[in-house]
C-alpha cells in the first residue's frame, strides 16, 4: 500500500490536473472564457432555472378528449353506414369507453360490422341477444392514439414556441402524457401560456341559412348541424350560428398564415395547399351568396358572405383583431392545431435577480463550509489535516469537472449537495486517521500503522459511501426537478470523494514518507 | 512538522449499555411523539405538496404588508397570506388553491399582480396543481421506504441479518423523528426537505456501519468477552471518529443553515437534526439492539450487560489491536 507504481501516480495526478482544468471555466464569466485560446476547455456547468432565471411549465395533454372525439366520430361513421345500408337502429351513442347501438334486425349485424371495420379495424365487437351491438376500441389502439397525440402535441408546442423566438427552450416528454417546458430567461411566461392554451383547430363550415340561431341556442338544431357561439359579442352581429357539422376545409390544409392589414384593420391572410385550394374553390363556387363560418376551437370568429368563388386558395380572416391577436392567430395557424387541449399543471418562474441571489447564497455557504472544514481538519490532524484539505480541494475540482462534462444541471439544492459532500468527503480521512492513531497507540511501527490504517478503514468507508449512493440513486429515480439536481451532485460528490480521500491522500502521505523519512507520525 | 492542536488521547469509558434502557425509552417517546404530532398537527406542506400559488414580490419602497393585504383581501380569491421575509422590501404572497381548473389559478395570479399595481418586481411565481402534490408525496414516501429497505439489505449483505435489522430500525427512527420535528416546529415541508430525509437515511447509517464494523471485529478477536462489554468497548473505541465525522458534516450543514438563504432553510434544519439524531441512535439504539438480536458468533455467555464497575476494567487505551 505504501508503494505506488509510476503509472498509478501518473494516473492520479492526471485525474487531478484534468479536474482543475475542466473546472476552471466555471470560475470565470462566460465572456472571459470565450476569449481564451481554443485549446482550453470552455464548457461551463449549466445552471438550472432557479439559478439563471426562467420559467418551467409542466403541461398535461388531455388524452381523454382524444378518445372522446374518436368515439363521437365513430358514432357519425356508424350512423352513415347504417343509413347507407338501410339498417334500422335505436339508441345509437357513446357510452363510457365504447359506442353502442341497438339494431332492429339483429341479422344485419355482419353488414354493419363490415362497413365499420373499413373505417376503423381496431374495434372489438360484442353482440347481445336483443340486437345491441357495442364497439370498443382495443386497448392497444387507444394507447397508440394517446401516444401519438402526446408526440404530436410536443411537436406543435415546439413549433409554437420556436415561432415566438424564445431561445434555448427545452421541450421534453415527462411520463405518459406530460410535457415539460423550460424557458430560460423568460420570467413572465404569460404570452407563451396563452399561446399553448389554445388548440387552434380551424375549420371553414357553411352556415345553415334555414335554421335560426335562437332555436340553435336552445338546443334544437336540424340533423347534421351544430350550434356554435361567436368568439366575441359584437353589436349588430349574431351571438351564435347554426352551421353544418361537416367542415369544408380545415386548418391542416394551410401552408401559410400571416398577420396583415386590410382597410386599416388587422387581419390574418392564409394560403391553402393544393387539396385545400381545390376544395375551397368548389365549395365557394357552389355557395355564392351564402354565409360561411370561420371557426376556431368551436367558436365562430367571423361569418362572411361568399361574394364570388375563391379560386386562388388564398384569403383573409377578419374579426375584431388587434395587431397582437392577429399575429398570435397567424402563429397558431402556421404551427398547426393541437390534437388535444393542454393544461398547465405546474408553473415555476424565477426572475433573474432572485437567481443571482441564490447563486450568491449558495456559493457563500459552500465557501464558509469549506473554510470551516479545512480549519477543523488542521486543528484536529495537523499535517495530515493539510493532506486531507488538499485532497478536498481536488475533490471539489473533480466534482465540478464531472458535473460540467456530464452536462448536469446545477440547481440550488445541487449546490447544497456540494456543500454537504464537502463535509462528508473528509469523513473518509477521519476514519483513516483515527484508525492510524489507534494502530500507533497499539504499539505498531510507523509504516505498519499507516498501512493498517488505510487497509482497515477502507471497508468502512466503502460501506458508508454505498449507503449514501443508494439514497442518491433513489432520489434521482423518484425525485423531480430540484431533488434530482441534489441527487446528482450528492452522488457524484460521494464517488469523487472516494477517489480523493483515499488515493490522493495516500499519495501525499507516501511522498511525504519518502522525502522526509519521519520517525513519528504527527497525529 | 504540523502537529494537531487537539488530540483526544484517552479512550473514553462510557457505559452505553448501562444506559440502554434510558435510550430505548427516550427513542420510544420521540418516535411515538413524532407519530402523534404528525397525526394531530400534520405537516406544514409547502406549495410543492399542497398545490396553490406562491408569489415572491419585491416592492420599490419597504413593503407595507397591511396595505397590500387590504388590496388583496377583496379580490375574492379566498385566503391570501402575506409574509415578510429576507429584506424589508420582500413579501411572500400565498394564495390558496383556487376552485376550478387551471385557468382559475392563472386568473388569480393575474388579479394579484393587477391589484398590487406596477413597480412591483415579481421575483418568482409558483403555481402547482393538486395532482402534482399528491404524486410527489407518494413518490417521496416510496423513495424513503425503498431507501430504508435497500440500506438494510446492504448491511445484511455486508454483515449478517441481525445487523441489518438494527440498522434499519435506527434509520427508521431517525427519519420518523425528523418528520416529527417538522410536525412540531411547523417549518415548511417541501421537496428539498424530502431530499434531506432521504439523505439522512443514507448518512445516519454511516456511524452505525462504523460501529458495527468495530463490533464485528471485536467479536472475532475476543471470542469469550461478554457481549455487552464487547459492545461498550467497540462504542468507546470508535467514539472519537463518530464525533469527528459528524462534526465535519455538521459544519457544512451549519454554513448552509446560516448562509444558504430561505430556500434551503428546511433542508438544513432537517439535515442538522438528522445528523445529531443519527449519531445518537447509532450509539444508543443500533448498537444496544444487537444485544437483543444477537448476531451469530457471539460466544461469550456474559449475557447480562456489564455493570459499570466491570466496564471500567476494560482493556486500557494501549490495548494492542493487533494484526492477524
Amino acid at each position: 500500500m505504501l508503494y505506488f507504481q509510476t503509472w498509478k501516480v501518473a494516473l492520479i495526478l492526471a485525474v487531478c490536473a484534468l479536474g482543475v482544468i475542466f473546472t476552471l471555466p466555471n470560475a470565470f464569466t462566460t465572456q472571459t472564457v470565450e476569449s481564451w485560446p481554443s485549446f482550453l476547455p470552455k464548457h461551463q456547468v449549466s445552471l438550472g432555472l432557479d439559478l439563471r432565471g426562467g420559467s418551467y411549465l409542466l403541461l398535461e395533454v388531455d388524452t381523454a378528449s382524444v378518445e372522446r372525439d374518436r368515439l363521437n366520430n365513430l358514432v357519425d361513421e356508424l350512423r352513415t353506414a347504417l343509413i347507407a345500408s338501410h339498417v334500422g337502429y335505436t339508441n345509437l351513442g357513446v357510452a363510457g369507453d365504447h359506442v353502442s347501438v341497438k339494431l332492429t334486425d339483429a341479422s344485419k349485424y355482419q353488414t354493419v360490422h363490415d362497413a365499420v371495420v373499413k373505417y376503423d379495424p381496431d374495434l372489438q365487437f360484442t353482440t347481445e341477444a336483443d340486437g345491441t351491438v357495442t364497439l370498443k376500441p382495443t386497448q392497444e389502439a387507444v394507447q397508440k392514439r394517446q401516444q401519438s397525440a402526446v408526440d404530436q402535441s410536443i411537436e406543435i408546442v415546439r413549433r409554437r414556441i420556436d415561432e415566438t423566438g424564445t431561445r434555448e427552450a427545452t421541450i421534453q416528454r415527462e411520463g405518459d402524457k406530460r410535457i415539460l417546458i423550460e424557458l430560460p430567461g423568460v420570467s413572465n411566461p404569460e404570452h407563451v401560456k396563452a399561446l399553448l392554451g389554445k388548440t387552434a383547430r380551424l375549420t371553414f363550415q357553411m352556415v345553415d341559412s334555414n335554421a335560426s340561431a335562437d332555436e340553435g341556442r336552445a338546443g334544437r338544431v336540424p340533423p347534421g348541424d351544430v350550434y356554435l357561439p361567436a368568439s366575441e359579442n359584437r353589436p349588430g352581429l349574431p351571438t351564435g350560428y347554426v352551421v353544418r357539422r361537416r367542415a369544408l376545409v380545415s386548418g391542416d390544409m394551410l401552408t401559410d398564415a400571416q398577420p396583415t392589414f386590410q382597410e386599416n384593420e388587422p387581419v390574418v391572410s392564409f394560403k391553402f395547399d393544393s387539396v385545400g385550394a381545390r376544395r375551397f374553390a368548389e365549395a365557394t363556387k357552389e355557395n355564392v351568396g351564402k354565409l360561411f363560418a370561420i371557426v376556431l376551437d368551436n367558436k365562430v370568429i367571423s361569418a362572411p358572405v361568399i361574394r364570388e368563388p375563391i379560386l386562388g386558395g388564398q384569403g383573409v380572416i377578419s374579426g375584431s383583431f388587434t395587431a397582437q391577436s392577429a399575429s398570435d392567430l397567424a402563429l397558431l395557424l402556421r404551427a398547426g392545431a393541437l390534437p388535444a387541449p393542454l393544461t398547465v399543471i405546474e408553473e415555476r418562474s424565477v426572475g433573474p435577480d432572485l437567481g443571482a441571489d441564490s447563486i450568491r447564497e449558495g456559493t457563500t455557504s459552500c465557501i464558509v463550509g469549506v473554510i470551516l472544514v479545512v480549519l477543523f481538519m488542521i486543528v484536529f490532524y495537523g499535517l495530515f489535516g493539510i493532506f486531507a484539505d488538499i485532497a478536498l480541494f481536488f475533490n471539489l475540482c473533480i466534482m465540478m469537472a464531472a458535473l460540467t462534462l456530464l452536462g448536469a444541471t446545477l440547481t440550488l439544492p445541487g449546490i447544497a449537495g456540494i456543500a454537504l459532500t464537502l463535509g462528508m468527503a473528509v469523513d473518509a480521512n477521519v476514519l483513516i486517521y483515527e484508525r492510524i492513531r489507534e494502530e500507533v497507540r497499539g504499539g505498531r511501527s510507523l509504516i505498519s500503522s499507516l498501512q493498517a490504517g488505510f487497509e482497515r478503514a477502507f471497508g468502512t468507508i466503502l460501506d458508508s459511501h454505498v449507503t449514501t449512493l443508494v439514497a442518491g440513486a433513489l432520489m434521482f429515480w423518484l425525485g423531480s426537478g430540484p431533488v434530482k439536481g441534489f441527487a446528482v451532485t450528492l452522488s457524484i460528490g460521494v464517488l469523487t470523494s472516494l477517489f480523493s480521500a483515499i488515493l490522493v491522500t495516500r499519495l501525499q502521505i507516501v511522498t511525504w514518507l519518502r522525502r522526509f523519512k519521519p520517525k513519528v507520525i504527527p497525529i | 512538522m504540523f502537529r494537531p492542536l487537539i488530540v483526544i488521547r484517552r479512550i473514553p469509558n462510557i457505559d452505553f449499555m448501562g444506559m440502554r434502557m434510558f435510550g430505548f425509552a427516550l427513542s420510544a417517546i420521540m418516535t411515538i411523539g413524532s407519530i402523534v404530532l404528525f397525526g394531530v398537527n400534520g405537516l406544514n406542506y409547502g406549495i410543492d405538496f399542497s398545490g396553490g400559488i406562491v408569489i415572491e414580490a419585491r416592492t420599490p419602497q419597504p413593503a407595507d404588508i397591511s396595505a397590500m393585504r387590504t388590496k388583496l383581501d377583496n379580490l375574492g380569491i379566498g385566503q391570501v397570506a402575506l409574509q415578510g421575509f429576507g429584506g424589508p422590501n420582500d413579501v411572500m404572497i400565498r394564495v390558496q388553491r383556487q376552485p376550478g381548473g387551471d385557468q382559475a389559478q392563472e386568473n388569480a395570479v393575474t388579479k394579484v399582480k393587477q391589484a398590487l399595481g406596477p413597480g412591483v418586481d415579481y421575483r418568482s411565481t409558483n403555481v402547482v396543481g393538486p395532482t402534482i402534490g399528491a404524486e410527489l408525496i407518494r413518490a417521496g414516501t416510496i423513495a424513503t421506504i425503498l431507501a430504508l429497505v435497500a440500506i438494510a439489505i446492504y448491511v445484511w449483505f455486508r454483515f449478517e441479518w441481525q445487523f441489518g435489522v438494527g440498522a434499519m430500525l435506527s434509520t427508521l427512527h431517525d427519519t420518523i423523528t425528523t418528520v416529527g420535528l417538522f410536525a412540531l416546529l411547523q417549518v415548511e415541508f417541501n421537496l428539498t426537505t424530502l431530499a434531506a430525509i432521504l439523505t439522512i437515511a443514507g448518512y445516519s447509517i454511516n456511524d452505525t456501519v462504523v460501529i458495527y464494523d468495530r463490533v464485528r471485529e471485536t467479536m472475532r478477536r475476543y471470542k469469550t468477552m461478554g457481549f455487552s462489554t464487547l459492545i461498550n468497548k467497540s462504542l468507546n473505541e470508535t467514539l472519537s471518529r463518530t464525533i469527528l465525522t459528524v462534526s465535519t458534516t455538521a459544519l457544512a450543514v451549519l454554513s448552509l443553515f446560516f448562509f444558504g438563504g430561505q430556500v434551503l432553510h428546511g433542508f438544513s434544519i432537517a439535515m442538522l437534526w438528522g445528523i445529531v439524531v443519527g449519531t445518537y441512535s447509532s450509539l444508543f439504539i443500533a448498537a444496544p439492539m444487537l444485544y437483543y438480536i444477537r448476531p451469530k458468533g457471539v460466544h461469550g455467555r456474559g449475557g447480562e450487560p456489564a455493570p459499570s464497575s466491570t466496564a471500567a476494567a476494560n482493556p486500557s487505551p494501549g490495548t494492542k489491536t493487533g494484526a492477524p
